[in-house]
């Protein structure tokens, strides 16, 4: 226990350490943490032992990036993307896997250079996507091709796993078939074992689609924060070892999972509760590689080394440009494509493992690529600046050529409180063509707008990861309809800290309310009852008798009043004593009644006289 | 030099495009107030004592508008029913716009040409300005012909462009103008024919064609 906990630490405070470091060289955060790696690994301060271990745990972390990932994708969009899916990321795969091969056949069985070929093919989920984010290119032309190359990657380990027994050269040494399972399959007749799989895969889509929503609802309702928590981790990792039993990627288990969950209320919820453990497990996973390095066999083996990282480099790199030349990607794109994809992946290291127990591939191979699959992810970084350094640019800037499209995509609005007066006015806006997002808090209350048809999401717009979630970061708007009004200053005062482009728009409780919202510079505010009552006033007018017309301009001229005369109150209110704004309420009130009065009994308002007199010249 | 208080009345002013072109080429002048009436009075609210205010504040009040059915669109209506009172605007005390200038800049949707006797639109454009006209008139104003760009619907944004350096140059060329009584003159209420649209071009912006 003491053990865990000092690596632990260990492993946290290299992050603290060095990741501001990178940061603030302008590096990515994943160069950030592998350089932590090396300084604390075997071949640096030596304060970590087993390296191997902490890297197979935390390879959790990918799976929980793929899960977050299905959970932002639709899948509608996902339709719309397959051919770049398909086209890009078969070519990309299969085109470097046959290169490879023929490559490798002049020096090594050609059954071991296409194993070899097929496994350096996989590009790195975790490091480059997590530098896109940081980067903010994901929305770019070249970005969304690097996302559906990276994600046909994940779904060919599937048939690679089946591949790769077929090339074997001697007999599986037994053991695990891959990862460690709770029960093997892989001894029943193949009838069973695909039965099993589209099992495995079916009971994703029916529990996603059927099961997860009830027990949500029941978890949100208990309204303790770390069950729901802990639901969302027991749907990856319960997620994770299903795939593991039939021999599928955890990762396109969970991949799968988040689309199932992506048109859920809960989805924000879910990817907000998941987010801080994926970037801290994928956090140490980068440590660990850096800390994998080993630094004694490579200075042995420099040469082959070198020569096996130049060759992975060159051929990916040539196929990748070539892809991007192919699908027209722009200039530029081409050359993020190649950057971006270039090293090989985490899979990797999984497969090589797989391969190692199946027979295909042996150490005297495997050790060496190794090396140079970590050395091409050390490297992968790098690219990223080399790429920006070359053409002079971060690919940014064209996704401010692309702003409008990412704007239609994210809602330019965000709704929060879909209660009393939160209904309606996400009711308006949906009628205008404006789609907010709109998040509630009340689990209850969400249900039911769901079964109405509304797109409503449950959680706490007050929390940053959810409100960030709700895509704060894009919108425009943030339109506070809570009760509490200590919780919407709360939120107001969050969001305006750390999206000050939002503008906000409050509804308040009351006229105290009102007053808290104003001492918070809030200045689009409006009374929930108040409109209402004044129209239940006029309809008052109206049953005693008044002409329509009349009753609708007396209750307008009250309005404007009544709106002009809140900043004096206001002030009156906050800065002189409770005598001295009772003084001007009763002052206001009484000028209010004048004017009323006067339109009304004479109808010859201020701003009537006109009508009455006009009788007489003209 | 003259300040000029601009009007403009336009329910759809976000899917204008000759009022705007209008618009933007004179909005922010030095020495010109631009009031966007339908964004400023949204529900027909008019706060009087303040329009009464701006308009004592400028020597020429100039009302921006589409015409709509020959005449104003229905807000320019309120803001005048309510904003000329007795007493104030005309009447045997209502002497506040008295020697002030009055003047339209009008867009229409037909050519200029269909604005004649026997066309399509009858009569001569500045015939249906009678009511602003007699107006002015009761409240003291010198009435200026206006400016029109006509067959809008038809024009170029280009066109529409040129249209609105015409417009700037005019209101530049009326701040300027020091003899404007002696041009209004020209334009008193007679029974002879009705003055032309754009007269003023000639008058004031002299050696350029009305476009």
């Amino acid at each position: 226990m003491d053990n865990f906990l000092l690596q632990l630490l260990l492993f946290c405070t290299a992050a603290i350490v060095a990741v501001p470091l990178a940061r603030k060289f302008g590096l990515s955060s994943v160069l950030g943490y592998l350089l932590a790696g090396i300084v604390i690994g075997p071949f640096g301060l030596s304060l970590i032992g087993d390296v191997e271990s902490v890297m197979h745990f935390t390879e959790f972390g990918v799976v929980m990036m793929l899960f977050l990932i299905g959970l932002e994708l639709k899948p509608s969009l996902l339709w719309r993307m397959r051919t770049p899916i398909l086209g890009m990321g078969g070519v990309q795969v299969v085109g470097t896997a046959l290169v490879i091969c023929l490559i490798g056949s002049f020096f090594v069985p050609w059954q071991t250079s296409l194993a070899l070929g097929l496994i350096v093919s996989l590009s790195s989920t975790a490091i480059v996507l997590q530098t896109m984010r940081e980067k903010g290119t994901m929305e770019t032309t070249a970005g969304r091709a690097v996302f559906s190359i990276l994600l046909f990657q994940d779904l060919a380990v599937i048939p690679i796993l089946t591949i790769l027994p077929l090339l074997a050269l001697s007999p599986a040494q037994g053991g695990s078939g891959g990862e460690a399972a709770l029960l093997d399959i892989s001894t029943l007749p193949t009838l069973w074992r695909v039965a099993a799989t589209l099992g495995a895969i079916g009971s994703i889509f029916v529990g996603g689609k059927y099961l997860a929503r009830p027990i949500f609802r029941i978890i949100a309702a208990t309204r303790v924060r770390e069950i729901f928590i802990a639901v969302a981790l027991a749907i990856v990792v319960g997620i994770s070892l299903l795939m593991t039993v039939v021999g599928l990627s955890p990762a396109l288990g969970a991949f799968l999972a988040g689309l199932v969950l992506a048109d859920s209320e809960y989805r924000y919820e879910l990817e907000s509760d998941i987010d801080p453990f994926k970037g801290l497990l994928l956090g140490v996973f980068f440590i660990s590689i850096g800390a994998s390095l080993d630094f004694f066999f490579i200075s042995h083996h420099l040469l082959l080394i070198a020569a096996l990282v130049i060759s992975l480099l060159l051929i990916k790199g040539l196929i990748l440009y070539g892809i991007g030349f192919l699908f027209r990607t722009p200039g530029e794109g081409r050359c993020y494509l190649a950057a971006a994809l270039v090293q090989a992946g985490e899979f990797a290291f999984v497969l090589f493992e797989f391969s190692r127990s199946n027979g295909v591939l042996t150490d005297n191979i495997i050790t060496p690529c190794v090396s140079a699959v970590t050395i091409s992810m050390f490297l992968a970084p790098l690219f990223f600046i080399l790429q920006e350094r070359l053409t002079g640019r971060s690919g940014n800037e064209e996704q401010q050529r692309e702003a409008d499209s990412i704007k239609k995509k994210g809602a330019r609005v965000i709704l929060s409180g879909f209660g009393r007066v939160g209904a309606d006015v996400g009711r308006f806006l949906l009628s205008t063509g404006i789609h907010p997002v709109i998040v509630d808090s009340d689990s209850g209350n969400v249900a039911t707008l769901r079964r109405f048809g509304f797109e409503v999401y449950y959680g706490d717009v007050g929390r940053l990861e959810l409100l960030e979630a709700a895509g704060a970061a894009e919108a425009e708007l943030l339109v506070v309809t809570d009760r509490d009004t200590e919780k919407a200053q709360a939120l107001i005062t969050l969001a305006r800290e750390h999206f000050p482009q939002l503008k906000i728009v409050a509804s308040a409780s009351d006229r105290s309310a009102t007053y808290d919202l104003m001492d918070i510079g809030v200045s689009a505010i409006r009374r929930e009852t108040f409109g209402g009552a004044v129209e239940l006033g006029r309809e008052v007018l109206v049953c005693l008798g008044f002409r329509r017309y009349e009753a609708y301009r007396l209750a307008r001229l009250f309005r404007h009043q009544a709106e002009a005369f809140l900043p004096k109150l206001y002030h009156a209110h906050r800065r002189q004593s409770a005598a001295e704004y009772q003084l001007l309420y009763r002052r206001h009130t009484s000028r209010m009644a004048a004017l009323l009065q006067a339109e009304g009994e004479n109808n010859v308002g201020l701003s009537e006289k006109a009508w009455l007199a006009s009788r007489g010249e003209d | 030099m003259n300040k000029i208080l601009l009007l403009l009345a336009h329910p759809a002013f976000g899917r204008s495009v000759a009022n705007a072109a209008l618009y933007s080429a004179v909005e922010g002048m030095e020495g010109v107030t631009c009031r966007d009436l339908y964004d400023l009075s949204p529900d027909f609210f008019i706060d009087v004592e303040k329009e009464q205010e701006l308009l004592l504040a400028h020597d020429i009040i100039l009302q921006q508008y589409p015409l709509f059915w020959y005449s104003t669109p229905s807000l320019l209506k309120e803001w005048t029913d309510l904003v000329f009172e007795h007493g104030w605007a005309y009447g045997s005390d209502g002497e506040s716009l008295r020697g002030k200038y009055f003047m339209q800049a009008i867009t229409t949707g037909s050519e200029a040409e269909t604005y004649a006797w026997g066309e399509r639109s009858s009569m001569p454009l500045v015939s249906y300005l009678a009511p602003q006209r007699a107006t002015a008139r009761l409240c003291g104003m010198h009435w200026l012909p206006p400016f029109v760009a006509a067959g809008v619907h038809f024009e170029s944004r280009a066109v529409l462009a040129r249209e609105g350096q015409r417009y700037r140059r005019l209101l530049e060329a009326l701040q300027q103008c020091s003899q404007l009584e002696e041009l209004a003159e020209k334009y008193r209420i007679t029974d002879g024919p009705v003055p032309e649209a754009n007269a003023l071009d000639r008058d004031l912006l002299k050696g350029e064609s009305n476009g």
